[in-house]
């Protein structure tokens, strides 16, 4: 089937794969993925891809974090039981406020890290034993991937991609 | 090469002008005599009204209280002691009221003082780190560092005042303090009188300016020969351990400023971590003063080399620091609240009871308003929310200093008025003139420096640069 096979393109330098990718972009070829051993600066918007909203979700996170040890000490040290404990005034939340911000600041910080990184793994979709994803296991090591789609066009992909200084270029079928 | 403009120049003339013509109000408005005093206080209460009786009252009452704990004296009748007291009442407002003018101007004194101290501060700190980013900040650093020349002149002058007692702002420096049997002897602060005594005070107070001045006056000599030194990078080595040395000695004389002329004014009172305190303050006013003079002069054209990258770093410091600040207020005032300790106390239940207004309104100011603001990557790249953001935060930490100098100095009779308003206008025309006389004396681009190319080329990754080519960064 015509439809399911890729053109694994690789490259050995990011500079390298860089300026690959903005001339197959430019050349109007939707690139499906780009496998590389490291973060590659810039990679993201050279591609186009939309940036990420971790961040905004952690700051949701953290506002959760903060809501639950703000109710938590209210209910536990004001309404189930407000003792008297050292002269600490428990007849308000606000009034013992102070003595609750360690708790909230440390609540609001562990709801928006794990929450966050907990996102991050579902996202990502990265579990353990997961089964590795990885088309060549060198992606890991020195060498750098670029994965295109081909529609009948592959004559002139694989020229195109020859003139961005790809090492070596390999037609795929996926499965 | 930058031109200071003649409307900048006017409008700063007129700010120093219309301060200090507010400024002499103030001192000409305050009371001469104890009747006097009693006078403008029977007015205040007459035009006030109940409420404001009653809440002068409950000041009374804490003042009463804390005079009583402070001074440990000994009363032998509670016939004698109600005369005594009700004239030492008059004499104590009295003083305060004198203070008022004093208090108003030094608070405006050390908020420019210390803003251009520690503006010196982080740029021998950039120096120290070697950071590429802020070189082309570094003139408008230096600039500002300017203003520390005319605030030192000044801080000088009221140093001399104090010990010549023209004002009462340092109540340890009250005839007697020290003497056994004089009516006005405090045993506490007499214990004190090793570290708090006027010699030894006035000796210290002029070290510190003279380190400070001498660091600034150097590097900014030397900052400029770095411009055509052409000498295998020597003057910028030289100028680097300089800085190093100079680091050294500002967290000390940092530090011991910091207990001389603002825990001073509170002797009975003592915190560990209040030298760190007041500098979290001004880092962040520092930082804040930095972005407004940077975004002010990018905005006029004079630095071409600065892009948003440097203006969202720059926020990035501004909102760090807002939290170190509160990090580190919240720290002192939750040690004291928690285990209340009478002699540490007062100080908070003093500026509880009477400041509540300023001592609550500066955390929303500079905690709660800049982290909302400035949380965001793509805001703190973006000017106008960075001015918004400074504005706030700098008017939250002249609060703060007048919430650290004003009760130990005025007590409850404190105001935010024309007297306070021009002590500001007047500072801030002070700041401006040297600050824009100074950038305009030098290239406004340190050429000779070695990371000069790596700041111009200087690019966060995640921010969008908007209106200047940021096509050739990846």
């Amino acid at each position: 089937m015509e439809s399911s096979k890729v053109i694994h393109a690789f490259y050995t330098d990011d500079e390298i794969l860089l300026d690959a990718v903005k001339t197959v972009k430019a050349k109007h070829h939707h690139i499906e993925e780009v496998f590389c051993p490291f973060p590659v600066h810039g990679l993201d918007k050279a591609m186009g891809l939309a940036p990420t909203r971790l961040a905004i979700t952690a700051f949701f996170y953290g506002i959760t974090g903060l809501c639950f040890a703000i109710w938590m000490t209210n209910y536990m040290m004001i309404q189930d039981w407000p003792q008297d404990i050292g002269g600490k005034p428990s007849f308000s939340w606000l009034e013992n406020m102070p003595a609750f911000v360690p708790i909230m600041f440390e609540l609001t910080v562990f709801f928006a890290a794990h929450l966050m990184v907990i996102t991050f793994y579902m996202r990502s979709r990265i579990w353990p034993f997961k089964e590795a994803e990885n088309p060549d296991p060198r992606t890991t090591d020195d060498h750098f991937l670029m994965e295109i789609p081909v529609h009948n066009n592959v004559d002139e992909l694989t020229a195109l991609l020859q003139k961005t200084g790809a090492v070596e270029i390999n037609i795929v079928d996926k499965h | 090469m930058y031109q200071f403009s003649g409307k900048l120049k006017t409008f700063s003339l007129a700010l120093i002008l219309l301060g200090a013509l507010g400024i002499t109000y103030g001192f000409f408005t305050a009371p001469k005599t104890v009747e006097e005093a009693k006078d403008i206080i029977a007015q205040q209460v007459d035009s006030h009204g109940n409420g404001h009786e009653v809440l002068h009252e409950d000041a009374k009452k804490i003042e009463h209280a804390t005079e009583n704990h402070d001074a440990n004296k000994a009363h032998v009748s509670a016939d004698a002691h109600g005369k005594h007291h009700d004239a030492a009442h008059d004499e104590h407002v009295f003083h305060q009221l004198q203070n008022k003018p004093w208090s108003a101007v030094y608070v405006a004194l050390f908020f420019f003082l210390g803003i251009s101290l520690v503006v010196l501060a982080f740029y021998a700190s950039q120096r120290v780190a070697q950071s590429a980013w802020s070189v082309v900040l570094f003139r408008v650093m230096e600039a500002i560092t300017a203003n520390l020349v005319p605030t030192s002149i000044f801080m000088l002058l009221f140093i001399v005042a104090s010990i010549m007692h023209m004002n009462h702002i340092f109540p340890w420096m009250a005839e007697g303090t020290f003497t056994p049997g004089h009516e006005n002897y405090d045993a506490i602060i007499d214990g004190k009188s090793w570290w708090m005594n006027i010699p030894d005070w006035t000796i210290r107070g002029v070290v510190y300016l003279l380190i400070w001045n001498a660091y600034r006056w150097f590097i900014r000599r030397n900052s400029i020969k770095e411009d055509t030194a052409n000498d295998a990078n020597k003057t910028y080595k030289l100028n680097y351990n300089v800085s190093v040395g100079f680091i050294f000695l500002f967290m000390l004389t940092e530090s011991m400023m910091s207990w001389d002329w603002i825990m001073g004014l509170d002797p009975h009172w003592f915190s560990t971590l209040f030298g760190w305190y007041v500098l979290s303050g001004f880092l962040v006013s520092a930082l804040t003063a930095i972005a407004f003079v940077t975004i002010y002069l990018r905005s006029k054209g004079f630095l071409p080399a600065v892009n948003d990258s440097h203006i969202h770093d720059l926020a990035k410091f501004m909102f760090g620091f807002s939290i170190f600040w509160t990090y580190l207020w919240f720290a002192q005032f939750m040690l004291i609240w928690y285990a209340n300790i009478p002699e540490e106390t007062t100080y908070f239940a003093m500026r509880f009871e009477e400041y509540k207004l300023p001592f609550i309104g500066m955390l929303g100011m500079n905690f709660v308003f800049p982290i909302l603001l400035l949380l965001n990557s793509d805001f703190k790249s973006i000017p106008w929310f960075v001015v918004i953001g400074g504005v706030v935060i700098l008017l939250g930490h002249y609060v703060d200093v007048f919430v650290m100098v004003m009760p130990a100095t005025v007590g409850a009779h404190w105001s935010f008025g024309i007297t306070e308003f021009s002590a500001l206008l007047f500072f801030l025309g002070v700041f401006i003139f040297t600050v824009f006389s100074a950038f305009a004396k030098a290239n406004p681009i340190p050429v000779g420096n070695p990371f000069l190319k790596e700041s111009e080329h200087f690019h966060y990754y995640n921010i969008e640069h908007r209106g200047e080519g940021s096509g050739d960064h990846h």
